[in-house]
């Protein structure tokens, strides 16, 4: 499908990547400069969080719609150990790896919509949306 | 099957009494069409429209009306009223005017009918059940567009006073002054935000200045959008000195307990731009005989 | 991506090229703490124009980078965030903290001219 994109996340190398695509997407649905900016950096905190934790898995991007409003949808997922407690690693500067700990929650403030489902032993999933900020309807 | 085709037969009729109805319209279109405008005149609905735009105009809508009545379809009348809803409210016609117009339209129509079936109580009522669906979705139709129409209006405006509402203006070289007015929410704190860091960007700004003395009241979370635009302007090299906390703000900020250390605050507008001038190497001087006229240097 | 670095006086300038990975940006951390003792230079400036993100990674990187390079006694001026990354990073919580920042080039050297101005090992 022309409007759905599946980065594989293998190495830190693929981070780049997907962040490069999601911003390719995110311009051609008309968002801000500074939107592509947020979107890019919340795909690139997402795609780290696979590195680092699941070691791989994979982005997929598409276009959304709901209602009026047309946006993007970025959806990380892994098979990695998955996350304990959603809430504790959905807190500031809370992180279990190396990293400042501002991945998952920093992401959360940069999009519209962010959702995260987990199960121990079985991976993670990251679903995160962005609206076009509609001007004349 | 009895009712089936009794059905069927009411259907005929009906679809008979249609055809009639178009017909008549059809046919008596000129006469109606001038003592529908002549009927607008009298009211005053038509000021501002030329008599070519008016003979045009009143063309369209009542063919186009007409056109519904036929085919039961509205989708070139709903392109109509849009086009039309959004023409009208940027030449300042008045819903008033249009939907006054189309009131006008109904009773016309509607007279000519009575005028038709005056003998015939039966037909007239069939007629009634036909044309007045027809012609209240139109009403409606024209109605909602020209709503729609306004909301998109006023809310472009809003977003053009909100951009006004930040001005980001430049005082000295390198120097920015920020006044900000009214309430902060979430929002303008991101526009203003942005607005800042570009303006710090083409002026190459070094300090900005940035005055809350019109902002009412603040919370955390307000507080905390004043934090990221003093954060976001010191990674692109300015210094932000914020001016005009009122006892009040100052309060609420400290039993937040706001991160404020790094803050660079003064008084108010006047010691920030004095602190400003400091900053950047400025110094300004009066001259005795110029009568409080003010030249700065910089040293 | 390999990033050049040029010695200019005293100072050392890296200006990144295109977007980096995290081993580019960790090679360029290192290159730059081993070459500051080299060269024996007193500032180090990164121009990051070109990168329009700026992740967690990214941050702490350089954050790390120019504590590292005090340690070695020379300083650091971050220059050329852009407007909609500086936001983006403040938006995600990201801070430099005690890193030195100029809007471009020029002004980074100029303000690390202004902070080794009293330094007189070279005399």
């Amino acid at each position: 499908m022309a409007d759905e994109n599946c980065i594989p996340i293998n190495s830190e190398i693929d981070i780049v990547t997907a962040r490069q695509k999601g911003r390719e997407m995110a311009a051609k649905l008309g968002f801000s400069s500074t939107e592509l900016t947020l979107i890019a950096t919340a795909i690139s905190e997402i795609a780290r969080n696979i590195v680092e934790y699941a070691r791989e898995g994979e982005i997929s991007l598409s276009i959304g719609q709901q209602g009026d409003k047309r946006g993007i949808i970025v959806i990380g997922c892994d098979n990695g150990p998955g996350i304990p407690n959603i809430k504790l690693a959905m807190q500031d500067g809370y992180s279990t790896g190396k990293s400042l700990g501002l991945g998952l929650p920093g992401a959360k403030r940069l999009m519209d919509e962010f959702e995260i489902v987990s199960e121990v032993g079985k991976g993670t999933k990251v679903t995160m949306k962005k609206w076009v900020q509609n001007h004349a309807r | 099957m009895k009712s089936k085709k009794t059905n069927e037969q009411a259907n005929q009729s009906k679809d008979k009494l249609r055809r009639e109805l178009v017909d008549h319209f059809r046919e008596k279109r000129e006469p109606l069409r001038h003592q529908w405008v002549e009927q607008m005149i009298a009211k005053g609905l038509l000021a501002g429209l030329t008599r070519e735009e008016i003979e045009t105009e009143s063309m369209t809508i009542y063919d186009t009306c007409i056109a519904c009545l036929e085919t039961g379809e509205y989708d070139d009348a709903q392109t109509y009223a849009i086009r039309m809803a959004e023409r009208g409210v940027l030449q300042g016609m008045t819903s008033e005017q249009i939907i006054g117009g189309l009131l006008t339209l109904r009773d016309v129509y509607g007279r000519s009918l009575f005028e038709r079936y005056q003998h015939d109580i039966e037909g007239l009522s069939s007629a009634l059940d036909i044309y007045e669906p027809v012609a209240n979705k139109i009403l409606s139709i024209v109605a909602l567009a020209f709503v729609a129409e306004r909301e998109k209006v006023v809310r472009q405006q809003q977003e053009a006073i909100q951009e006004l509402s930040t001005p980001v203006l430049q005082v000295r070289d390198q120097m920015l002054i920020l006044p900000i007015i009214g309430v902060i929410d979430t929002h303008r704190a991101r526009q203003l935000t942005e607005q800042l860091l570009r303006t710090i960007r083409t002026s190459r700004a070094k300090v900005v200045v940035m005055d809350i003395t019109g902002v009412p009241g603040v919370d955390s979370k307000v507080a905390n959008h004043l934090v990221q635009t003093v954060d976001a302007s010191q990674l692109m090299g300015a210094t932000v000195i914020v001016t005009g906390i009122s006892p009040e703000i100052a309060q609420t900020l400290v039993t937040l307990g706001v991160d404020l250390t790094k803050m660079n605050t003064v008084g108010d507008l006047q010691g920030g731009i004095e602190e400003a001038d400091h900053l950047l190497g400025y110094k300004v001087v009066r001259i005795e005989s110029s009568n409080g006229f003010i030249r700065k240097e910089k040293v | 991506m390999f990033v050049p670095i040029l010695k200019q006086g005293d100072y050392l300038i890296a200006s990144v090229q295109s977007e980096l990975s995290d081993a580019d940006l960790l090679k360029l951390r290192d290159d730059l703490v081993s070459r500051v003792g080299e060269f024996r230079s007193r500032g180090v400036i990164v121009d990051v124009t070109i990168l329009d993100v700026m992740d967690s990674f990214a941050t702490r990187t350089l954050r790390s980078m120019a504590h590292m390079i005090m340690l070695r006694g020379a300083k650091t001026v971050i220059v050329g965030i852009q407007p909609e990354v500086a936001f983006s990073m403040v938006q995600l919580g990201l801070k430099l903290e005690s890193v030195a920042t100029a809007l471009d080039l020029e002004e980074g050297m100029a303000l690390l001219d202004r902070q080794t101005e009293g330094d007189t090992r070279r005399g």
